[in-house]
């Protein structure tokens, strides 16, 4: 009798829970999804949505008024192959790739040099140097690149002037094509290496001590310890920085705006800056949505590669 | 306060691991019960259950009579003290052992009263001003007791509280743990890995391994009359011996025959019990301090063997010996008194009215 | 025997100690003579602005002075460029976007952020990811749909324009790094405030936003800075100088022509850069783990 009972018992609790509990868990999702939802109207409504709609917008005509006409690509694809037909175009592809490239690697072997000098240093001195060190990642860039601007100056440069008392000629810093490129590298190095270093010092601070002792202890040189514990430790670290760097660079805005605007004849211009000119200035919209959106695939290289990184770091550290 | 009851428990996670296998168990008002078992069986699971932390996936669990299994942990009038204390490191001493209270809209005088109350229990009252931080080990401890305490509620949830603590602060925790329920005298479901811990606190004890329960009763039961050679095993500290062996029925005595050729005399009050696995290959399990140097005193069936001892550990009040019969690991608690060396054989006397036979097909004491 | 081993050894030994001594010496001295010079070229262009905005515009167009010294010092371009309507037409500006977007952002990531964290539901693990890589499309990629958009509701020329479009900048890491910080929080914490009798909104306001409240003032430092320095959107969706904010405001009013006012443009530059700059200087620590828990965190 009393096993009877007990199992009409449960059966029945069994039935009433199940629905509650589909309640309790209805309930907080619910709860979860209001939560939640300013952030999906942002990312859907200002990342998503533009997102399509600049692929959509990339296909009209200059008017927006039909799609745009190609000779030898599809309707639609216009603008993509007066693109490619444009050597002011495939300038600022190349342009665009030295740019990114070249600056992050030197963010990159400045900001580990610098970080690997700090960590040498006593730590209770490397807190001040840090905080001088990460001043030109603090100061916004479109002000900053004013004063290196300035210092670029043709008729008033001080740079020059201090080159002039090495006997250095004076430099045409933003007149001549590959001094005006070399100049936005300087300038997005100048900007960026801070944040390299800061990131690798973090890494490096995170490495446990006693690896260095027992490589010690194991007779490793100096060097074969950077080689054999603090690379491996730092690579996905080193990684994720690179890439992530590369992602910012090479969509770059500020620094050529301010800098060059494109310019001399137009060799200064990255994808974001010639976006902006084709786009908003001469005011063809679609035109301007179609050089940004060549920015899409490389930055989602980038991202995957990031993406990946970031996943195995933290699978490493639970 | 309460009683608890487990009806046909069962907690399953996705791909069908069962974590807990339809566990049944009433709790008495009053009670101190301890959970006990190793990393995994389950135990923590059960109890995060009674918390309302886990939902569960079938039977029912009662408490003072309710079924609780829709009601929200904040409903179950239960308090429970973590592992890890699981303190609010942003707020004081005074306010972590409040915070209850407040979220409950108690009046201000009435927290005031019951925080002073169990900060004087627990010896606390110097510290209400603290943040967590500022606490020892031991200290925090008794604030989480305390947070449970100013709640009065129904069931006190003790989860692995003292596993974070050293060995000497333990010892002095247990003791406190078992002051406070004398005091408050609410029921108790106390989690622990630690045997130890289980026999000195619990007025039962479950011994639970792989989702199911193995043995519940006193802690002296489960020490001399173990169910299953599992709770044979992890109770008792050092761990009873198991040793394969024949039992041998030879004109209505018994004889228990070890593999290295020696062999004892089942006593005869446990003659009847065992006659009928006679001819059948047994596990013979004697606990090491059943397992004595041979001293004249000791009357009671004493059954002598030789053994040579393969590492000795003087522990100060007695000496551990310990041997090999054909791959079995044995060990014997010795006097320190007694000459032993490794090497040299030495004489010793099994206890064998404390002997337990192990069915070997069921993993079942006889 | 023993007596020619040890005098064979203790030299040996002492010269390996002096060796390693002198190795460290060498060591800690390139490293300061590499931080003192990255340390000059870091703080050069700044300190040279600093410089520029003292001097008096005829000094300024000496050729045969040393730029890098000042001989007359004068505050006239900022007492120029405070008593400029339009100067404290930006900073304002800048101060209600700013202000604005930080609020916004950090409801927003907040409340996403514990939702994620804490309370598993459907789809809240693509949802992160997805928050992440929002994280890394960077703001010129998309600044010509968000033209259209902004233009189609009427907010061009509009500080609420830039309002309603900054927080892509700031929501998606400020939640990243929010997930993070929360997910750091033990889980008894929550377990325990759930027992005491706690709901959600009671357990992320007395609890996860007071013991994350390192990682809040991160992501709000964080929200600050990018939204203060934001650059391309106010570019392309300002035109109108009464609308603009600081940075743009003083790259694209103050230079002018073709004579340029450069004291002046300095001194803007340096008073517009000050917020962030002061905000580093007292939150240093906090500044520093914001910058590097998007890699390290969540």
């Amino acid at each position: 009798m009393a096993a009877d009972g007990s199992l009409a018992v449960s059966a029945a609790s069994g039935t009433g829970r199940a629905s509650s509990l589909e309640r309790f868990a209805r309930r907080r999702s619910t709860i979860a999804f209001l939560m939640t939802l300013p952030l999906l109207v942002v990312v859907i409504g200002l990342v998503g949505y533009p997102a399509a709609y600049g692929i959509y917008l990339s296909t009209l005509n200059r008017r927006m008024t039909g799609f745009m006409e190609g000779d030898w690509l599809p309707t639609g694809l216009g603008n993509f192959e007066i693109l490619f037909d444009s050597d002011t175009f495939w300038m600022v592809v190349w342009q665009s790739c030295i740019f990114a490239i070249s600056a992050v690697l030197l963010k990159a072997l400045i900001g580990f040099w610098l970080a690997h000098m700090l960590h040498h240093i006593p730590t209770k001195g490397q807190r001040k140097w840090r905080g001088m060190l990460l001043v030109p990642w603090v100061i916004p860039p479109a002000l900053s690149t004013l004063g290196w601007w300035w210092m670029f100056d043709p008729s008033y440069s001080s740079i020059n002037w201090i080159l002039n008392i090495f006997a250095v000629p004076a430099v045409p810093w933003l007149g001549e094509p590959w001094w005006a490129r070399a100049s936005v590298i300087i300038v997005n190095v100048w900007y960026g290496a801070p944040f390299f270093m800061i990131m690798y010092l973090a890494a490096l601070k995170s490495v446990p001590e006693q690896l260095y002792e027992a490589a010690a202890i194991d007779g490793a040189t100096s060097w074969q310890r950077l080689r054999y514990v603090t690379l491996p430790m730092m690579a996905n670290i080193i990684s994720i920085t690179v890439l992530f760097s590369l992602i910012v660079t090479f969509a770059n805005y500020d620094i050529v705006r301010v800098l060059t605007n494109g310019g001399p004849r137009d060799l200064t211009h990255v994808f974001a800056s010639y976006a902006f000119q084709v786009g908003i200035l001469s005011s063809n919209i679609p035109r301007g949505a179609a050089v940004s959106l060549f920015m899409f695939p490389i930055l989602a290289v980038c991202a995957f590669f990031v993406l990946r990184g970031v996943t195995r770091r933290n699978k490493e550290q639970m | 306060m309460a009683e608890v009851s487990l009806r046909r428990i069962v907690k399953a996670y996705e791909g069908d691991v069962q974590a807990v296998k339809g566990i049944n168990l009433e709790i008495a008002d009053h009670e101190f019960v301890v959970l006990v078992g190793p990393s995994g069986c389950g135990k923590s699971t059960t109890l995060r259950m009674i918390a309302g932390l886990e939902e569960i996936t079938a039977g029912d669990i009662a408490i003072g009579g309710t079924v609780v299994n829709d009601i929200p942990p904040r409903d179950r009038d239960i308090a429970m003290v973590f592992q890890n204390y699981a303190l609010y490191p942003h707020m004081s001493v005074y306010d972590n052992m409040a915070f209850g209270l407040t979220l409950r809209k108690f009046p201000k005088a009435e927290i005031d009263k019951r925080v002073k109350e169990a900060a004087r229990i627990l010896d606390i009252t110097p510290l209400l001003e603290r943040k967590p931080k500022a606490l020892s080990g031991g200290q925090r401890q008794r604030v989480a007791m305390g947070r449970a305490i100013v709640r009065d509620p129904k069931v006190f949830l003790f989860d692995e509280p003292l596993s974070n603590l050293d060995a000497k602060l333990r010892v002095q925790m247990r003791t406190e743990i078992k002051k406070v329920h004398q005091t408050v005298n609410t029921t108790t479901i106390y989690v622990t890995h630690d045997q130890v811990e289980a026999m000195t606190l619990a007025d039962r004890v479950v011994v639970m391994n792989h989702g199911i329960i193995e043995q519940v009763g006193p802690p002296q039961e489960l020490y001399h009359n173990p169910a299953t050679k599992f709770v044979a095993g992890f109770i008792g500290s050092p761990a009873m011996n198991f040793i394969p062996a024949r039992l041998e029925e030879t004109s209505g005595a018994l004889r228990l025959m070890l593999p290295d050729g020696a062999t004892l005399n089942v006593p005869e009050a446990r003659v009847a019990r065992y006659r009928s696995h006679a001819g059948k290959p047994v596990l013979f399990g004697i606990r090491p301090e059943h397992l004595t140097d041979d001293k004249p005193t000791d009357k009671t069936n004493p059954a002598p063997l030789t053994l040579t001892p393969e590492v000795i550990e003087p522990m100060g009040m007695e000496t551990l010996a310990h041997f090999r019969i054909d791959g079995a690991e044995v060990s014997a608690r010795l006097d320190p008194a007694t000459p032993a060396a490794v090497g040299q054989p030495l004489r010793l006397i099994a206890h064998m009215d404390q002997m337990h036979i192990i069915d070997p097909t069921n993993d079942k004491v006889l | 025997m023993s007596a020619t081993t040890a005098s064979r050894d203790v030299p040996g030994i002492y010269h390996k100690a002096g060796s390693l001594r002198s190795e460290r010496r060498w060591a800690m001295w390139w490293a300061y003579v590499s931080l003192i010079v990255a340390a000059i070229i870091f703080l050069a262009p700044p300190f040279y602005m600093l410089l520029t905005s003292f001097k008096t515009n005829a000094e300024i167009a000496d050729h045969s002075l040393n730029p890098w010294w000042i001989r007359a010092p004068t505050i006239e371009h900022y007492a120029a460029i405070l008593s400029n309507p339009i100067f404290i037409r930006f900073f304002i500006n800048s101060v209600i976007v700013t202000g604005c977007v930080v609020v916004l952002t950090m409801v927003i990531s907040v409340l996403a952020a514990f939702a994620l964290a804490r309370m598993r539901f459907w789809g809240s693990q693509v949802l992160a990811t997805g928050v992440f890589l929002t994280y890394l499309v960077p703001d010129t990629l998309l600044f010509i749909p968000l033209y259209q958009i902004v233009g189609g509701l009427g907010l061009l020329n509009s500080i609420w324009g830039l309002v309603l479009v900054y927080p892509t900048l700031t929501v998606p890491f400020c939640t990243w790094i929010m997930i993070g910080y929360f997910a750091s929080i033990p889980k008894e914490l929550d377990e325990a405030a759930l027992i005491d009798g706690a709901n959600w909104m009671q357990m992320l306001m007395k609890i996860f936003v007071p013991v994350a409240m390192p990682g809040i003032i991160a992501a709000t430092i964080f929200a600050f800075t990018v939204s203060w320095a934001a650059f391309v959107y106010p570019t392309a969706f300002v035109t109108t100088a009464e609308q603009m904010p600081l940075t743009i405001g003083v790259v694209s009013q103050l230079v002018r022509g073709d004579t340029f006012a450069w004291g002046q443009i300095m001194a803007g530059a340096l008073m517009a850069a000050l917020p962030p700059v002061i905000i580093y200087a007292f939150l240093m620590d906090y500044y520093i783990a914001g910058l590097t828990a998007g890699a390290t965190k969540g």
